[in-house]
């Protein structure tokens, strides 16, 4: 049940004791969690328990009502706009839904980080951006505007967007989401050797099992707010509690529920005659 | 009767919370400013936009709205006898206020939703949170040019909308109800002075600052749904109309 309770030296990413309320709900109540360095993480957990908002929290997009977010050793709420766009800088996110920018082409949206924060010339930012392109195996739709993109293909130009700038720490929300297998095993493939070869750290939030196991090095099970376990893919799987059985073998009845809170059915069906 | 001042006092407080959120923004808009106009080529950009968008209606409703001046002024003055004052009626109430007030309401209905409508999509699609991610201040780099953009257009296209206006008077004025030209054109040039002209120009710069503001805070702040962002386009017409009125009213009567 409790994550590991070793002083987390390697640890990059850190939370701690998170509660985020929203909407009057806590979504999370003391959430504990250790991203390690130089590893890739799979968050893993059913819709709608806070794998987006635990991105959000760490990337200081919206801040925990209690607890401590800390990102190589900085609490992140704390920082001011400078400070937390520095950290942010050594940061790429890959969206759940890409969120391109709509009014730019495919090659301007990966140009743009380089265009806003470096003064290369266009003929050092060209080979740049071609390579990530290149790397997402969409280097010939660089003039397509975002509009003219099926979801998967946007969510790989944001996937190049994301390591234009060659950050230390990559996010990736569902990665894997309305990809073809193909393309999913390039993603797969890609996101273990970004991660390997550039010396990154990866989060990456997904439901895919399978996936989640070819790629992560550890991973965390959320459901109601809480980590409900961790461990290596494979010790994942091992485990023999009822609930990541439940999740691993995509049951749908078990301690984790499939629905989202609510009262008794069957009172509210005949209590709604009032 | 306690049901009503109690909704009341909530929607006055609620008002005054909306103002004073309005005035940071203002005030944060304000000191972006000597910034973003380094940047002037999104800017420029920004002006084309808000002015395309808004170019032709202000165009149409300027010659509608002068040539029912030049009726209506045409048949007030001839009951004084002095129907080739026309010119000087007519350049005068639009330089000063209806082509200040009309472009800005046009402005606030065109330009103003389209504006708000696409800051609300760019947050409800997570490109807001993108530039964040990216380390881009989005108020820098999408909202400041939007708000500078209505500021430099407002103005050109108040003169315009005037200067349509004028033509609109004239034809109808000299040539459908026979007012001389001569008269007409003299008489304005005579009366019509730099202050005049001024004040409209003073007043349709407020009016941009104003509508570009409520335009951008209203998209920025949307709440990022489909609905959420139909009510900030709505919003955005509205407030824009009652606040662009209101200042008319504060201006003329200090400027006067
Ligand atoms: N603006 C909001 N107001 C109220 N509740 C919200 C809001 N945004 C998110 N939530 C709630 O927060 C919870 C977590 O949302 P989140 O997007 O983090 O889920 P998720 O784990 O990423 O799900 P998915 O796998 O479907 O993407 C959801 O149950 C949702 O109802
Ligand atoms: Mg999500």
């Amino acid at each position: 049940m409790q994550s590991e309770t070793s002083p987390a030296v390697g640890s990059l990413v850190r939370l701690r004791g998170v509660r985020y309320v929203i909407g009057g709900r806590a979504i999370f109540d003391g959430l504990d969690v250790d991203i390690r360095r130089g590893e890739v993480t799979a968050v893993m957990g059913p819709s709608g328990t806070g794998k987006t908002t635990m991105l959000r929290l760490i990337t200081g997009l919206v801040t925990a009502e209690r607890g401590e977010v800390l990102v190589d050793g900085e609490e992140v709420s704390r920082l001011g706009r400078s400070d937390l766009y520095r950290l942010r800088r050594r940061m790429g996110m890959l969206f759940q839904n890409g969120a391109l920018l709509t009014d730019l082409s495919v090659y301007e949206n990966v140009a743009f980080p380089l265009r806003e924060h470096t003064r290369l010339p266009e003929r050092l930012i060209r080979p740049i951006v071609l390579a990530k392109l290149h790397a997402v195996g969409l280097r010939g739709a660089e003039s397509l505007l975002p509009a003219e993109l099926s979801g998967g293909m946007g969510r790989r130009v944001a996937l190049a967007r994301a390591i234009v700038m060659d950050p230390e720490i990559l996010i990736y929300d569902e990665p894997f989401v309305g990809l073809d297998p193909i393309s999913m095993g390039v993603v797969v493939r890609l996101i273990r050797e970004l991660n390997d070869t550039l010396g990154l750290t990866s989060i990456v939030v997904s439901h895919d099992v399978h996936e989640i196991a070819a790629v992560a090095d550890r991973a965390y099970l959320l459901s109601g707010g809480k980590v409900v376990a961790t461990g290596s893919p494979s010790e994942l799987n091992a485990l023999d509690s009822a609930e990541v059985r439940q999740f691993m073998q995509g049951l749908p009845d078990g301690p984790v529920p499939f629905h989202y809170p609510a009262p008794d059915y069957a009172a509210q069906l005949f209590g709604a005659r009032r | 009767m306690r049901q009503i001042a109690r909704e009341l006092r909530q929607s006055l407080s609620g008002s005054l919370v909306r103002i004073g959120k309005y005035s940071l923004f203002v005030g944060r808009l304000l000191s972006e400013t000597p910034r973003a106009l380094l940047r002037f080529r999104l800017v420029v950009e920004q002006v084309y936009n808000a002015g395309a968008l808004s170019l032709v209606i202000i165009m149409l409703s300027g010659l509608f709205v002068g040539m029912v001046l030049g009726l209506q002024g045409y048949d007030l003055l001839q009951r004084f006898g002095s129907e080739e004052s026309l010119g000087t009626a007519a350049a005068l109430g639009l330089v000063k206020e209806l082509g200040p007030v009309v472009t800005a309401l046009l402005f606030a209905g065109r330009a103003g939703t389209a504006l708000a409508s696409e800051l609300g999509l760019m947050r409800a699609t997570d490109q807001i949170a993108a530039l964040e991610m990216m380390a881009v201040d989005p108020v820098r780099r999408v909202v400041m040019p939007r708000f500078l953009g209505s500021v430099i257009a407002m103005p050109l296209l108040a003169a315009i909308f005037s200067m349509i206006g004028i033509f609109g008077a004239q034809l109808v004025g000299v040539q459908l109800m026979g007012v001389d030209p001569g008269q007409f054109w003299s008489q304005m040039k005579g009366a019509v002075e730099v202050a005049d002209v001024m004040e409209g120009v003073i007043k349709s710069c407020v009016f941009g600052v104003a509508c570009g503001a409520i335009a951008v805070y209203e998209g920025f702040h949307a709440i990022p749904t489909a609905e959420g962002v139909g009510r900030a386009t709505t919003r955005t017409v509205v407030t824009s109309s009652v606040v662009v009125l209101l200042l008319d009213y504060m201006l003329t009567a200090v400027m006067l």
